[in-house]
């Protein structure tokens, strides 16, 4: 033996062994571990998955109660014709994990304010995150709603069934099998729960009932005298074509919120607050829909259009199926992470939703005793306070202790999300700030969908959506027997006038929510007059409401539908395609004569008048191409920075700018806009100066997209479809797709329709949908990004109600049989 | 003789190890077979050099082939990597190396002095 070169070689091996097993920084990023990561039997290698993939196989479960097949189609939709229903939700569960577990479980690590736990510290951003979620109550408001999900028989059989068959995925996973990010990250899926469901429902409630402003305009209040307050913020939008037209009479208001007797000096005069939050739900997660009667289409049937704005991830927040029972058969699309579909339809109706976001989560300033915050100062007495300690795990470091003082403010117990250890990454506040959010509520969301997959009427229907209590949302309905119904569904705080618009004082019963909006005044609509209802997140209704909504609804969209479907009859399926993808641009329409009435063309350049030109030639559409389209959004942002500027440049850092309709509202009621004028120049500025001086910045910037060749609009806009962990590689980057946040076709930078779904009611139900993303999560498959391209050019897919007798079709690629 | 013998016994073993242990028992595998089949050490080090860098190369070329590259050009993209076939052939290498300096050492267990 020799010995020295021995115990080099033996070193030397080790050590290569050694570096490969860990995993390194490379350009300040964590690589994975490149031993394992790179072995062709371990790693990413065994997620290359054949383009020829048999996916047909016979499996054994002794959880089930009877005979499962799922006839998977050429798009790799599963048909499950199950023999019992919780068979069906077993299955469910197999296939969501079997191709989108990692999406579910990230999903559920994100709400729970875990992330740490599988991201690590480097970036500092990622544990706030995990405060944030935490201190917002979200674990809290999912163990509530799944005691109220377990108390009703039904749903908790369904999702025991469902949660077994995700575990039953898990359980034939071995290290070669995991999915493609468990592998980059290095971890491993841990058991499926029912709580994970729970977690997974309030991920979405944040997504849609989690906005508010009330620091930013409490800050604006603070700042502003009541008269330009209103101006800027104004309750009433002069435009608007409500959910519920205008003119309906609503039933007698049976609450009565007061506003307490101290709310002018204490909460109208408020102070600012010097606290931030890191993460907002982007304010646009809006949606389309609506139904057009009968009457209206050249069928004679009703058509049901739908198309929630999410975020655009890979994979999808959708997964597309069919579920066949003795009890019921819906088709649509539904959550990874959840039993049922949650929009789509059955032999009988049709259903989607829009989401109602009013203003569900407030905050109450709390007086604590001393920092220990273990006594409340609370209607003049001090009370106990209860903590919830939350030990955050984060990869490769210590254990970070958080805790969170709960107090009660009237019947409810609130988390005091803010205080001095955390007032969402700003310089500390020495106040302590309780959320109040209907999501910490109890309620079992998932029984809508259980009803609403098996109803077969409009009253089926009303009894389904009443469960719907947090996310609130627009519930559109049609049926074969020719009705169409929406409801503005949720349990909805009723409010008095401005509250909750501020953080409020939390020191006595006088500010609390008073009651809950009764279900018997929730504005609806059936069969109405016109031929058909529709939603686009703008305000549900007129002045006449007895009920305060608040002041921020998006509301062009709305209009351009409410137009459109008014002019439309004889309508087809072919009609809704185009008005689904519709990229006409409503508030350019409205607000573009006046601009370029006063753009001073002498003072133009040479560039700046090609850019007029391109306005003035401009067909108000924000199509692919369209250069007119980017001078009009980038004119009309500059425009709203030189208007606001000034006004704004000493308000607290903290603050929220007019909304777009207010600006555009106030300058066409009056061009004499109060705050055209530039208040740090003794002159005074007209529209036509501001107009001017922003065309011309807007010309700078133009140049310089022009010079990057995005001066068309998909390229300036870029809409991308972004990997839940922001790898570029596994995302699809610079989408060809027009539309934008005034557009019907709502396509954003990363936010946009998420589903697009038309199903025509006739005796042989005729549906179409596409969502951007695929069926199969793993980024290796083919079936990953499968449907982008169609989705970017505005197409749609057949969407195949199969029945029995069918399984021969040629639309049946592979075969699952599961049994016991 | 003995060069081929060893290299598909290192090829066919670390395949079969693979199996059911994690990847660095490539390593183990090469490792043994150089110190049972003595061998000079330069060729012990081909030996294993060869028989892994062909074994992962091959492996992930036809994973690789029957996915139409696919995959291979996402993680070629987030690891910053040209190419898939330099992918491939990173792959390739890693193995080679683990495997080449485990079969030196093999060697140098049985080899004498002088």
């Amino acid at each position: 033996m020799r010995i020295v070169p021995f115990l080099v070689c033996a070193v030397v091996t080790t050590g290569l062994v050694i570096a490969l097993n860990m995993r390194l920084k490379i350009g300040g990023k964590e690589a994975p571990a490149f031993g394992s990561f790179l072995s062709p039997q371990h790693g990413f290698w065994q997620n290359a998955e054949s383009v020829n993939t048999d996916y047909s196989a016979d499996l054994k479960f002794p959880q089930l109660n009877g005979k499962v097949n799922v006839y998977l189609d050429e798009r790799l939709v599963p048909h499950i014709f199950a023999e019992q229903e919780n068979d069906a939700y077993f299955v469910q569960g197999y296939l969501h994990a079997r191709f989108r577990l990692w999406q579910m479980e990230f999903q559920t690590y994100a709400a729970s304010g875990r992330l740490s736990e599988i991201l690590g510290g480097s970036d500092p951003r990622i544990l706030d995150v995990d405060r944030m979620m935490r201190r917002l109550g979200m674990v809290y408001g999912a163990e509530r709603s799944l005691e109220e999900m377990e108390k009703d028989g039904v749903t908790k059989k369904a999702c025991d069934a469902y949660t077994s068959g995700v575990n039953a995925y898990i359980e034939t996973l071995t290290e070669s099998k995991l999915p493609l990010e468990y592998k980059l990250l290095g971890y491993a899926p841990e058991k499926w729960t029912n709580l994970k469901t729970a977690l997974f429902l309030k991920y979405m409630s944040l997504d849609l009932a989690g906005h508010d402003d009330d620091f930013e305009m409490t800050n604006a209040k603070s700042f502003f005298n009541a008269e330009d307050f209103e101006k800027l913020y104004p309750a009433i939008q002069d435009s608007l074509d409500p959910i519920i037209p205008r003119g309906t009479a609503f039933a007698e208001q049976k609450v009565m919120p007061k506003a307490p007797a101290s709310a002018d000096s204490l909460y109208f005069n408020i102070k600012p607050v010097p606290v931030k939050e890191t993460q907002k739900p982007d304010r646009e997660n809006g949606s389309n829909n609506w139904a057009v009667s009968g009457k209206k289409t050249k069928s004679g049937a009703p058509i049901l259009c739908n198309d929630p704005h999410l975020g655009l991830n890979f994979p999808s927040v959708w997964y597309e199926l069919q579920i066949s029972t003795p009890a019921f058969n819906a088709y649509g699309a539904s959550f990874p992470g959840a039993p049922g579909v949650i929009i789509g339809f059955n032999d009988s109706c049709a259903f989607g939703f829009t989401n109602g976001g009013r203003d569900v989560r407030d905050y109450y300033e709390i007086k604590f005793k001393d920092d220990t915050r273990r006594e409340y100062l609370f209607n003049g007495e001090w009370r106990q306070s209860k903590f919830r300690i939350d030990t955050i795990k984060i990869k490769g470091r210590k254990d970070f202790i958080d805790s969170v003082a709960y107090v009660q403010l009237g019947n409810d117990w609130c988390p005091v999300m803010y205080d001095k250890t955390y007032s969402g990454g700003r310089n500390n506040s020495d106040k302590y700030y309780a959320v109040r959010w209907k999501a910490h509520d109890a309620s079992n969301e998932l029984k809508i969908f259980s009803m609403l997959n098996r109803a077969k009427n409009y009253s089926d229907y009303q009894a389904a959506v009443t469960n719907l209590h947090t996310p609130g949302q627009n519930c559109a309905f049609a049926c074969k027997n020719g009705d169409i119904a929406i409801r503005t569904q949720g349990e909805w705080p009723a409010k008095w006038k401005g509250q909750g618009d501020f953080v409020m004082p939390g020191t006595d019963t006088s500010y609390l929510w008073q009651g809950m909006i009764p279900q018997d005044e929730v504005p609806f609509q059936y069969n109405p007059e016109r031929g058909f209802i529709s939603s686009a997140n703008q305000k549900p209704v007129d002045e006449a409401y007895p009920y305060y909504l608040g002041r921020n609804y998006p509301l062009y969209r709305g209009i351009t539908i409410n137009k459109r479907l008014t002019a439309m009859n004889g309508i087809t399926v072919d009609d809704m395609k185009a008005l689904q993808t519709d990229n006409y641009n409503m508030l350019a329409q409205m607000i573009l004569p006046l601009l370029l009435k006063n753009l001073k063309e002498g003072d133009l350049n040479a560039d700046e008048k090609k850019y007029a030109d391109l306005l003035k030639g401009w067909d108000l559409r924000n199509d692919v191409g369209s250069k007119g389209a980017t001078v009009f959004e980038v004119f009309w942002k500059n425009l709203a920075d030189t208007i606001y500027e000034d006004e704004y440049a000493k308000a607290p850092k903290l603050t929220i700018l007019p909304f777009e309709s207010t600006l555009a509202e106030g300058l066409l009621k009056d061009s004499a806009y109060k705050y055209v004028d530039n208040i740090s120049t003794p002159q005074k500025e007209t529209l036509a100066d501001d107009v001017t001086a922003a065309f011309k910045k807007t010309s700078v910037e133009l140049n310089k997209a022009s010079a990057n060749g995005k001066l068309e609009w998909d390229k300036y806009k870029a809409t991308m479809i972004r990997h839940l962990l922001r790898i570029p590689g596994l995302s699809r980057l610079n989408l060809p797709i027009g539309g934008g946040v005034h557009n019907i076709n709502a396509a954003k930078d990363v936010h946009g329709p998420s589903w697009r779904m038309i199903v025509q009611l006739s005796a042989q139900t005729e549906a179409w949908g596409i969502y951007p993303g695929g069926q199969n999560g793993n980024p290796g498959s083919k079936f990953y990004d499968t449907f982008v391209d169609q989705w970017a050019a505005g197409k749609y897919y057949p969407l195949w109600m199969m029945t029995r007798g069918e399984e021969k079709d040629k639309r049946v690629k592979w075969v699952m049989n599961f049994s016991k | 003789m003995k060069f081929f013998v060893s290299l598909i016994l290192t090829a066919f073993l670390s395949f079969a190890a693979c199996l059911y242990l994690p990847w660095w028992s490539i390593a183990i595998v090469a490792f043994l077979i150089a110190a049972l089949i003595p061998q000079r050490p330069g060729w012990a080090f081909l030996t294993g050099f060869i028989a892994l860098f062909l074994l992962w190369g091959g492996m992930s070329f036809w994973l690789s082939s029957r996915n139409d590259h696919i995959l291979a050009q996402k993680i070629a993209a987030v690891l910053g990597i040209g190419n898939s076939y330099l992918l491939i052939a990173l792959t390739a290498l890693i193995a080679g190396l683990v495997a080449g300096f485990a079969a030196l050492t093999g060697s140098f267990l049985r080899a004498r002095k002088g």
